[in-house]
């Protein structure tokens, strides 16, 4: 008897942002803007809800698809914000996170030998949990001379049109790029040509700064083949409490769900409630954040411009994705953390395409964010 | 947005951004930024800027009280008139109309409660249209201007995540 590995767990490398996090707890004065989450408290009227339910006790199981009440919500938030038409009875599963709804995806759909195209840099997530699911990964690395959108080209020169699923991310981790509907439009023709099926992970759907969301599932011929991320975690800054949901057709949900009712069996109870809250009546504070977001990044953007440092233009989440000054983006980011204290993460972590970049989230008080910019300045100096 | 619904809840949130971080965050010019202060200043649309302070940790500490009032009117004197009356005293750091059980909340600040005391009773409650005042002492701050005042706002998060 012994802990070897299964062959399935050997592709998966550890974490490659192990390394910094590391580096920098072990620095006192450390300024991190390498952190993936909202630096905001939910708001308060669904941390209340929260307290409200457990004060009550209401911490049973709730149906394997979540709360219905809380379906019901999300139903119409979707249909409201994004003009998503979802059946709140077959068509939302309810996840504990967003990741345990890409998770679920990757098992349901694909055998040993499946292709997965994933459109880089991206999330960290989906390239193990796709090949925890016995499928072969496809990197389709996105350019920076196309703000990393995903084009028609990359597609084709990658080889995704003989993979069986595309997982793109739009507002996306890390570079903070996003896509109009005008530019979904060949994506989207392109998946429908080649027959895949679409993975859209949409967790930062609400911080879309120059022009409204798309999710690419209400483009033509898409809803039927395409499966929608969404979670609390980022527009209510509920990272913690783990809860997000999964659309997609009656069919994919009852499969998905199959694998959910046996391994999670359903998504925190406490965060269902502080989620029925937040989607009925946090809106506002939702706004309010995004507006603080928006102003941070015109913040960074304006600060790299004139450090000289060349970034682009993005217009979501909360990361800007700026060229990095060295040739070597982790030597760069190591140095940066035991000399100045301040931590980012550079590009190559999140795959293909990232290489040469920095990860700089802006989900940081202005405060902070001026001295992590202006030791930045000093260092490059 | 104007520039100065830019640049207003800005100011409202941290007086102190100087003009080129408030250009850094609204996209606008520092020019730009300075005419708006300025123009926002003329009209009387920002009528000063002033810290928020913890008034237990200074010294020497002072008194403050929330008074209410209730007035009289008559043909010649209006509230407007009241009020302009009672806001020339030093002592009275605010004063609004209100609705409700009574007319005017008026914030009040001293060295100490007898000061704050013989300032209500010698100069305020003597006013012929004031008809009655109850004044409540602050005994503790929790919120003021929007700032809480509690300690510890540590960021808990991991400092790198994915």
């Amino acid at each position: 008897m012994s802990f070897e590995e299964s062959e399935r767990l050997e592709t998966v490398p550890p974490s490659g942002i192990r390394r910094y996090f590391e580096l920098a707890e072990e620095q006192d004065d450390i300024i991190s803007l390498g952190v993936g989450e909202p630096d905001f408290a939910p708001p308060w009227a669904a941390r209340d809800a929260a307290i409200t339910s457990l004060e009550r006790g209401q911490t049973s199981y709730t149906p394997n698809r979540g709360l219905r009440e809380l379906r019901e919500e999300i139903v119409e938030h979707v249909d409201d914000n994004y003009d998503l038409d979802y059946d709140a009875d077959e068509e939302v599963l309810v996840t504990a996170g967003a990741s345990e709804a890409v998770d679920l995806a990757f098992r349901a759909f694909h055998d040993p030998g499946d292709t997965v195209a994933v459109a880089q840099p991206s999330y960290l997530s989906y390239v193990p949990a796709a090949r925890l699911a016995g499928a072969d990964v496809l990197d389709v690395p996105t350019r920076r001379e196309d703000e990393f959108k995903l084009t028609r080209d990359v597609l084709e020169a990658s080889g995704a049109a003989d993979a069986d699923t595309l997982v793109l991310c739009y507002p996306n981790n890390p570079t903070g790029a996003t896509m109009t509907r005008e530019e979904l439009e060949p994506v989207a023709d392109f998946v429908r040509e080649h027959d895949l099926r679409v993975f859209a992970d949409e967790i930062y759907a609400a911080l879309s700064y120059e022009h409204d969301h798309t999710s690419i599932a209400t483009l033509p011929g898409m809803r039927e083949r395409t499966v929608v991320f969404n979670g609390f975690s980022k527009a209510y800054a509920m990272t913690g409490l783990r809860l997000g949901y999964a659309l997609a057709p009656p069919e994919a949900i009852e499969s998905m769900n199959r694998i959910h009712q046996y391994t999670m069996l359903s998504a925190p109870t406490t965060a269902q409630h502080a989620a029925i809250e937040a989607l009925r009546n946090c809106e506002d504070e939702v706004a309010e954040m995004r507006e603080q977001y928006d102003r941070r990044r015109n913040f960074v953007l304006s600060r790299f411009e004139e450090m000289g440092i060349e970034c682009f233009s993005a217009s979501g989440a909360f990361y800007v994705f700026p060229e990095c000054p060295w040739d070597d983006s982790s030597e760069f980011a190591e140095a940066l953390i035991e000399e100045q204290g301040v931590a980012v993460v550079p590009g190559d972590v999140f795959g293909t395409g990232g290489e040469g970049h920095l990860r700089v989230t802006y989900a940081t008080g202005l405060g902070d964010l001026k001295e992590a910019l202006a030791r930045i300045e000093e260092f490059i100096d | 947005m104007s520039s100065r619904e830019k640049i207003l809840p800005l100011l409202r949130e941290n007086a102190r951004y100087s003009n080129e971080d408030l250009a850094r965050q609204t996209g606008l010019d520092v020019e730009e930024v300075e005419a708006t202060i300025r123009e926002l200043e003329s009209d009387g649309v920002v009528r000063g800027y002033r810290a928020i302070v913890d008034r237990n940790q200074i010294e020497p500490e002072r008194v403050r009280a929330s008074v209410e009032l209730n007035v009289t009117l008559d043909r010649e004197t209006g509230y407007d008139d009241i009020a302009e009356r009672l806001a020339k005293f030093p002592e009275v750091e605010g004063l609004r109309l209100v609705s409700g059980d009574y007319d005017f909340a008026m914030d009040v600040e001293g060295d100490s409660m007898s000061e704050v005391s013989n300032f209500i009773s010698e100069q305020v409650a003597p006013v012929p249209e004031i008809t009655q005042t109850v004044t409540h002492y602050i005994m503790e701050t929790y919120k003021e201007g929007g700032v809480e005042f509690e300690d510890g706002d540590d960021d808990d998060r991991l400092s790198v995540s994915p």
